[in-house]
């Protein structure tokens, strides 16, 4: 009974940041678990599933084990030689975008799945926008012999056919929505009643740092493989052994998430880069939506609006809780670019380092290169980017772009 | 609020700004003999609902239905049975003020489907009655809480699923309503999936209650004037009053 008697509170001021935020899931005001009744027992089932399973050295071992095998962890720190040359700085990147798949979505995806197998279910359901989680949960799902379902946006289908085709090849169910927009919010809605009457059998992959406890948390903990990997490559790739600056984009989060988690308890500036029209820490306000308490685009009457970035990636109104409380704390800062300068960014970075990005983790090298150009970034800074994707999927719209 | 204990209790439920009269149809509901009146306050983002309230939901936005529009109409009725507003945790987090905007415009209790027991404590014991939810996957300890802390009545959701019209009463409805009526002194209402008067009354037998939500904001949408509206509620009150 203890634990059902709950009050009014916050939660107590922590020493660690990025620890455990507790059952009720609260990152300072923000977080929580804002479901329906029919959904509290499927959330805590996964939050009790995964504390036990975090906690158990078999459970840690075989996903290493599998991030080495089948993701291709570890990934390399690559000095971008060229460009720091160009921009006076001294530039890391951190090459998620070399991870089977092409996205450090299949970091969180492979430990997702897992989890979901030792809890003993046959099915993951998951929403996509981009199609990167989807096609990370779609090849998740074949690794592991579960079947898997994809909401997707119907107006995003149409904009990434070749995703579509990727995830029905590996045996995934992809689903159209077709209300709202018809892109990533109304396709984890969408998710979200599909799971309402589906808990018994399938398990709900999120694909971000967003959702109800416990998934803003684990989603973390299952990313922080990138930030623990570049901290220890830090130690040897830096005579400082701590750069002065750790640059993540951010549309949900999750790769600035498990980036910052490797190096909050250092002196290390974290700055998340968000999209000028998905910018949900930079033009947001307090509201709840997909179960989380944190920041959305909203218009006056509290209707949640569409999020507008050339990275469909990035096309969430919103951010997830933790982002929100490392802001208000001030231990972290988020910015944004707009389009214009993450299309150059791209081909800079092609052009000077030979490796295409993705539109999503442009963004990250977009303010890089405008923080060494306006003093921003001092001369001779050391910077770890999370190079979060690769530019693949983004090769036909980038055609007609340029 | 003050529910009747003489009869089975009807609540029917009409998205607000879903159609230009919505308030002629709110007061044809309340002469078929609601006893109390749900008013959903549309929200983008309706993750609970099925495709017909989604659809009303829609509409309503997309007619420009506002916060304060809905809320200046609401008055109008008020004062005849008792109103609740229905909406999702978004509109009810981010304005200190919602909560007595609604009791200043005359509704009597708030229902939000995604604001469970962790997270509603500060919305308790404001000016509107908080009706709290439970669903078949409940448990009895979450039960005892639901039923200690909610407010005016239960809404004792019957199916794991969204709202909308189904063929038949869900087998979860019977369970969950014995469940909450052994300990809950509040009345016990039914909803989710209920639609004809046949299922409307076998409904009425398990508990105190019924609301009916999808069955009628299809029929409005499909154009149902306020008098097919209100023929079609008195079906199902005469129903659950033969029982």
């Amino acid at each position: 009974m203890g634990d059902l008697l709950i009050r009014p509170h916050r939660a107590p001021a922590r020493v660690q940041l990025m620890d455990d935020p507790g059952p009720l899931g609260r990152f300072g005001e923000y977080g929580g678990r804002y479901v329906p009744e029919s959904l509290i027992g499927a959330c805590r089932q996964v939050e009790e599933a995964f504390r036990s399973a975090w906690a158990d050295p078999a459970f840690r071992n075989q996903l290493a084990g599998l991030l080495a095998t089948h993701v291709g962890r570890p990934t390399p720190l690559t000095p971008a030689v060229r460009l720091s040359a160009e921009l006076g700085v001294t530039l890391l990147l951190k090459r998620e975008d070399l991870t089977h798949t092409g996205s450090h979505k299949i970091n969180n995806v492979i430990g997702q799945a897992l989890l979901a197998t030792r809890m003993g279910h046959k099915r993951l359901i998951a929403e996509t926008g981009a199609g990167q989680h989807g096609v990370a949960t779609a090849t998740a799902a074949a690794m592991f012999g579960l079947s898997a379902t994809v909401f997707m946006g119907e107006r995003d289908i149409e904009r990434q056919a070749l995703n579509v085709f990727r995830m029905r090849m590996l045996g995934a169910e992809v689903v159209p929505v077709r209300t709202g927009a018809r892109t990533l919010k109304d396709a984890t809605s969408e998710a979200m009643r599909h799971w309402v009457g589906a808990t018994e059998d399938s398990y709900y992959c999120m694909g971000s740092v967003l959702g109800p406890m416990p998934y803003p948390w684990m989603v973390r903990e299952f990313q922080r493989v990138i930030g623990d990997e570049a901290r220890r490559q830090c130690a040897t790739a830096l005579p400082t052994a701590v750069p002065d600056y750790v640059v993540a984009c951010v549309g949900g989060g999750s790769n600035a998430a498990g980036t910052f988690a490797g190096f909050v308890d250092t002196t290390a500036k974290l700055v998340g880069v968000e999209a000028e029209g998905g910018a949900g820490a930079s033009r947001g306000t307090l509201g709840v939506l997909h179960g989380v308490r944190s920041m959305f685009l909203q218009d006056d009457d509290g209707q949640v609006l569409e999020a507008h970035s050339i990275a469909a990636g990035l096309d969430y109104p919103g951010i997830g809780p933790e982002h929100v409380h490392l802001r208000d704390l001030g231990r972290a800062r988020y910015v944004t670019v707009d389009d214009a300068e993450v299309v150059e960014a791209v081909v800079r970075l092609a052009r000077t380092e030979g490796i295409v990005a993705a539109l999503e983790s442009a963004h990250a090298v977009a303010w890089v290169i405008r923080a060494a150009a306006d003093g921003t970034l001092p001369a001779g800074s050391t910077v770890v980017l999370t190079l979060s994707g690769r530019g693949d999927k983004d090769i036909s719209a980038l055609k007609e772009l340029l | 609020m003050k529910l009747p204990s003489d009869h089975k209790i009807l609540m029917p439920y009409l998205t607000g700004g879903a159609v230009a009269d919505w308030t002629d149809h709110l007061r044809a509901l309340i002469d078929a003999g609601a006893d109390a009146i749900e008013i959903g306050l549309p929200f983008s983002d309706p993750t609970l609902d099925g495709a017909t309230i989604q659809e009303a939901t829609h509409a309503a936005l997309t007619r420009g239905a506002t916060l304060r529009g809905i809320l200046t109409r609401v008055s109008e009725v008020a004062g005849t049975v008792p109103l609740v507003a229905s909406t999702y945790a978004n509109l009810v987090v981010r304005d200190r003020d919602f909560c007595g905007n609604l009791r200043d415009a005359g509704f009597d209790g708030l229902i939000v489907p995604d604001l469970p027991l962790e997270e509603c404590a500060e919305f308790e014991n404001q000016d509107l009655d908080l009706v709290l939810l439970a669903s078949p996957a409940t448990t009895d300890e979450r039960l005892d809480e639901i039923a200690r802390r909610s407010r005016g009545f239960v809404y004792a959701v019957t199916v794991m699923g969204t709202t909308g019209e189904r063929e038949t009463l869900a087998a979860s409805a019977a369970d969950l309503a014995r469940r909450l009526t052994n300990r809950c002194e509040l009345p016990v209402l039914l909803g989710f999936g209920i639609s004809t008067p046949a299922q409307a009354a076998q409904a009425a037998q398990l508990a105190d209650g019924v609301v009916i939500g999808a069955a009628i904001m299809r029929r409005v949408l499909d154009g149902a004037g306020p008098a097919e509206l209100g023929a079609y509620l008195r079906s199902i009150r005469e129903a659950m009053d033969e029982g």
